[in-house]
């Protein structure tokens, strides 16, 4: 196989910030498709990052590194460094569940379980915690708020998730993600399938939940990357093209390919 | 400005005759301050008249520009140098819309200072010639905004002070003049502000070329000292 050629990437100024993630010299394989060319990157910890690229950059096979989802099919490998506070989740011994406990994940079809929108938030706390029916209300109230959602379900807990609306379920999923104090929150075109009030409605969530979790997030929508975002990584036929502070990417990128991508320019 | 062409050919369209339009309104301003000089020198009544009527097409170039950019930017969200051009163009509008303003004026003073008869015009080459820079400075930021030179651009921001010097020294004559004969004042006074005018085209002219610097180069050098931003410039 040809080595690749390794051009290191400058990264935005996060000094003052300590990386949630680092990933070094990640590559990924679908089989024999190199899908993930020699990424790497830190993710700030508390911000929001987003991936923005083309269909098939690879910026969704990227974010499902982070929460190893990639084990469940076993022609999916991963080689490099995913670090979270100093150990490798590629090769880790550790249960993936217990990362996946950790680095939660939206997707971008809500997914509620078919079941009550109390149990959607119970299920997944009692597999790692045991609760008091008492602390088990207070968990399943407090995540419902955080995720917007509490005023809106508060007297129909016992009805089925997926009887709310796309908006709803969605921040019943996000509910459901933090319901189980993860550090990393992983959100996958989460608001591609909904009307402009919904997504506005989740923006400002995210916009809330950056102050307790660190916030990975993957967007063909480029304004919406420039609104929620704080770090913007461009990435292009499975190469990390340009990483930097949101608004340096959209208003003086520095490389030809990135500003040729946000401004709608394909040669 | 990327290195292809937008994939929608009508944002490719709009961008491209909204420059179009700015260079046209920056042509129409150079000629009317050409024209303003000469009639402050001669007198010439229809050039006066001319100059004044003109204003309202400069005016009309302003308000359809902007409208364009609204346009571009509630259809397009332009980022980046797309959008650095279109809040340039913006301002740069302004800058010009108001050198036209000033031409307008040197016109009104001009009829002003040759209707009382006053020959103090002609004592004053000075204000030509100071006149002179500053439409050269204004076709030279206009060029480089067509070109998108920064570098030409940024000889422009150089040329302001030898306007400023020009209108300190006029200045220093014309109170003199006015100390000498009072007489003199009312069209001293009127020489004054026709002085004034063409330092304030010079002002406009490194405003559109500080733009020019921005639309290139993504660095706002607006209130910088020329030191400063050479220094910036030679980073890039």
């Amino acid at each position: 196989m040809k080595p690749l050629k390794v051009q290191a990437v400058p990264q935005p100024d996060v000094a003052e910030l300590k990386a949630k993630l680092s990933v070094r010299q990640l590559n990924f394989y679908y089989g024999g498709f190199h899908a993930l060319k020699n990424i790497t990157m830190e993710i700030p910890e508390r911000r929001v990052t987003a991936f923005i690229g083309p269909s098939g950059c690879g910026k969704s096979t990227l974010l499902r590194t982070f929460n190893r989802m990639y084990s469940l099919y076993p022609e999916q490998r991963a080689e490099g460094e995913i670090l979270m506070d100093g150990e490798n989740l590629i090769t880790t011994r550790r249960d993936v569940s217990l990362i996946r406990a950790k680095i939660g994940m939206v997707f971008q079809k809500p997914t509620p379980f078919p079941m009550s929108i109390y149990e959607n938030i119970a299920f997944g706390v009692r597999l790692f915690e045991g609760l008091s029916r008492r602390e088990m209300d207070d968990r399943v109230e407090w995540a419902l708020a955080r995720a917007a959602l509490w005023n809106e379900v508060k007297d129909k807990l016992s009805q089925s998730g997926q009887s709310l609306s796309g908006g709803q379920q969605q921040r019943l999923c996000i509910a459901r993600g933090i319901a189980i104090k993860p550090e990393v929150l992983l959100l996958d075109e989460p608001c591609s399938a909904l009307d402009p009030i919904s997504t506005a409605k989740v923006e400002e969530l995210i916009h809330e939940l950056k102050a307790d979790y660190t916030v990975v997030i993957v967007t063909h929508n480029m304004q919406q990357a420039a609104r929620v975002s704080d770090y913007t990584a461009y990435m292009y036929l499975g190469e990390l093209i340009e990483y930097d502070v949101t608004d340096k990417i959209f208003i003086k990128p520095k490389k030809a390919q990135t500003e040729d991508y946000i401004t709608g320019r394909f040669g | 400005m990327g290195s292809a062409e937008h994939i929608s050919k009508q944002f490719e369209a709009d961008l491209g005759t909204t420059r179009t339009r700015v260079l046209q309104m920056g042509g129409l301003v150079e000629s009317q301050i050409l024209a303003a000089i000469q009639a402050f020198a001669t007198g010439e009544a229809a050039l006066i008249e001319q100059v004044i009527e003109n204003d309202a097409r400069v005016n009309g170039y302003e308000v359809a520009i902007d409208g364009a950019c609204n346009h571009i930017v509630v259809k397009r969200q332009p980022a980046a140098s797309d959008l650095r051009l279109i809040m340039a163009i913006s301002k740069i509008v302004t800058d010009v819309e108001r050198m036209g303003d000033e031409a307008k004026k040197i016109a009104r003073m001009a009829k002003r200072i040759h209707e009382s008869g006053s020959s103090l015009a002609q004592k004053f080459p000075a204000i030509r010639h100071a006149a002179e820079i500053a439409v050269r400075m204004l076709r030279q930021a206009l060029d480089a905004f067509a070109r998108l030179d920064a570098a030409s651009a940024a000889e422009v921001l150089k040329e302001d002070s030898d306007i400023d010097s020009e209108f300190k020294s006029v200045l220093r004559q014309l109170i003199t003049y006015m100390m000498e004969d009072p007489r003199t004042i009312t069209a001293a006074l009127e020489t004054v502000w026709v002085a004034k005018a063409v330092e304030r085209i010079g002002d406009h002219a490194k405003n559109v070329a500080e733009q020019v610097i921005y639309i290139v180069h993504g660095t706002d050098v607006r209130h910088t000292s020329f030191a400063d931003i050479e220094r910036e410039l030679a980073k890039e």
